[in-house]
């Protein structure tokens, strides 16, 4: 997938005419996790919906596999069945009598007939651990965190090579939303599936992307590791973001002389690199100690 | 695609128009629509052509606002326009194959295609001059004398203002389910009629579980904050006349009285 100096203008030719995003170039190759990050109205929602054509770029090319998606006589509805897309809160898009019927809708629509539309709705519930019991109820009748899961299946029946989900886990407690997270995490690496996750928080992205894109008004400041990334975290501040709280932990706690490595962005890693400093300076001191000791 | 609707979309301006008592706006628009009616022929449309542009000159909105609404009624004009075109009996202009066009369906079309696009334009002029918000005041200000007769004026006031103020959240709301259906391939576009009402199904049921789900969250919203109705609540910013309203009303008046004049003595006339 690719986007070719992509601008997409806002209610062009009126007063309110703007651009949500400039002149984007970006190549996602197939196979990798990645999170976009960036502020409310910097241009991410705009840019995810390009990649499925269901927004046209008022300049500039989408690729999909080298070709234009918007060359005349492409089709964009298969497009849609390979590049999957999960809008934020897509819980309320379910509409069926019950849950089972709901995920076919997707396979159904790609001309599959009804048993195997079933068969593939069946897996990707499995796959988000919603379990069997729950297959023939309404989808009004689940709470939150189920029907979340139900809609995302509704997108991953269409079996896609490409899942793009915008902010999957917003409104969740942290429970549900580390299990939809670990959940996404097993699709990339069972299915090989290309993943985009679009979020808020960067303990999120850190754990999980292996490329981080950054927007901000418009533009594409950041493609990069993690690491990378949050290495420019003052000017992440200054564009209203922040770096993971373990990257200002790990900061101060070099700041005040701890011999810590200040590019560790997950808490798991943080925790190993202070445990070891830690335990240089504790033997450390220890030795001050029985010093001490022997001078009294 | 939806966006095209004018109806309720407030312009921001510094005009006289703008600042006018809501109560004139909607009596003036209410007069002005009458009078429409009431012109016997083309001469009177001349003096609400005029007066309809002063008021757009006036109240400093793009005239491009003001014909935006017009999209969404083109189709009824143009059919209007083409039976009365077509249909009319009376001495023939020109004639094709099965169509005849007479000198009097002309004049029918060209009536009735002025008389819509006056209406829609008319009253563009007042909720783009018009924050929701005071039309509703001003609704129900100005009809509170009917409350003696037991009409429920606020609660029909509050109903609304929260059906305006809705208009574009729904709209917003149809915009994104419909894209969420498509991305799982959902086809709103090809097939017959009734494939196509069978294909709504996906829109039309979250659609209305969420207008559900929000009608009820506003209110516990506004029950949260003690709301019971009108009795015996105050306003922030009551309504009062000034001098330019006074003025408005005169012209309004006068206007009135043209096109009634007009009504009785102006086909004889002109």
């Amino acid at each position: 997938m690719e986007l070719k100096d992509v601008t997409y203008t806002y209610s062009p030719g009126t007063v309110y005419e703007a651009n949500a995003i400039e002149h984007i170039n970006l190549k996602i190759d197939e196979g990798q996790f990645i999170g976009v990050i960036g502020h409310t109205g910097s241009g991410k929602s705009t840019l995810i919906q390009h990649f499925n054509g269901l927004m046209k770029p008022t300049s500039g090319q989408v690729l999909y596999e080298g070709e234009d998606i918007w060359a005349e006589g492409y089709d964009l509805r298969k497009l849609r069945s390979r590049v999957g897309l999960v809008f934020q809160y897509p819980e309320h898009q379910l509409f069926e009598i019950d849950v089972l019927t709901d995920v076919c809708f997707g396979p159904k629509n790609q001309g599959l007939s009804k048993e195997d539309a079933e068969e593939r709705a069946r897996e990707a519930l499995k796959h988000v651990g919603v379990p069997e019991d729950l297959y023939r109820k309404s989808p009004f009748e689940l709470s939150g965190g189920q029907k979340r899961r139900v809609a995302i299946a509704g997108v991953l029946a269409m079996n896609p090579k490409v899942l793009i989900l915008d902010e999957p886990t917003a409104g969740l407690d942290p429970r549900g939303r580390d299990e939809i997270l670990d959940q996404i995490k097993h699709l990339h690496e069972e299915r090989g599936i290309t993943i985009l996750l679009v979020s808020h928080s960067m303990e999120d992205v850190a754990r999980y992307a292996g490329r981080l894109i950054v927007m901000n008004d418009a533009h594409l400041v950041f493609d990069d590791t993690p690491r990378e990334v949050f290495r420019h975290y003052r000017e992440l501040e200054k564009m209203g973001l922040a770096a993971p709280q373990v990257t200002y932990i790990m900061h101060a706690l070099k700041e005040r002389g701890l011999d810590v490595d200040v590019n560790a962005t997950t808490v798991e890693e943080a925790r190993a690199n202070i445990l070891q400093a830690l335990g240089k300076r504790t033997s450390r001191l220890e030795t001050e100690d029985t010093e001490d000791k022997r001078i009294c | 695609m939806l966006r095209d609707i004018t109806l309720g979309q407030y312009y921001p301006a510094d005009s006289v128009i703008h600042r006018l008592d809501p109560r004139v706006k909607l009596v003036g628009t209410l007069v002005f629509l009458v009078s429409l009616f009431l012109f016997p022929g083309f001469s009177g449309y001349l003096l609400a052509t005029f007066v309809l542009f002063s008021v757009i000159k006036l109240s400093k909105v793009p005239f491009k606002f003001m014909v935006k609404g017009m999209k969404a009624i083109l189709f009824l004009l143009l059919i209007t326009m083409g039976f009365n075109l077509f249909l009319t009996q009376g001495e023939p202009l020109v004639s094709f194959w099965i169509f005849t066009i007479t000198k009097e369906g002309l004049y029918q079309a060209l009536k009735m295609g002025i008389r819509l696009s006056y209406l829609v334009i008319g009253s563009s002029v007042m909720t783009l001059t018009t924050t929701p918000n005071q039309l509703t005041d001003g609704l129900e200000k100005g009809l509170s004398p009917l409350k003696k007769i037991h009409v429920p004026v606020h609660e029909i006031a509050m109903m609304m203002s929260i059906a305006l103020r809705f208009i574009p959240i729904l709209m917003e709301e149809t915009d994104k389910i419909m894209k969420a259906q498509i991305a799982r391939g959902a086809d709103f576009e090809s097939g017959n009629i009734f494939q196509r009402v069978k294909n709504m199904i996906p829109l039309l049921v979250p659609l209305f579980i969420s207008a559900f789900r929000r009608a009820n969250d506003l209110a516990m919203a506004m029950e949260a904050r003690c709301y019971h109705g009108g009795e015996g609540r105050t306003q922030m910013k009551p309504l009062a006349y000034k001098k330019r309203d006074r003025i408005a009303y005169l012209l309004i008046f006068l206007y009135l009285a043209a096109s009634i004049a007009w009504r009785i003595w102006g086909g004889a006339l002109f």
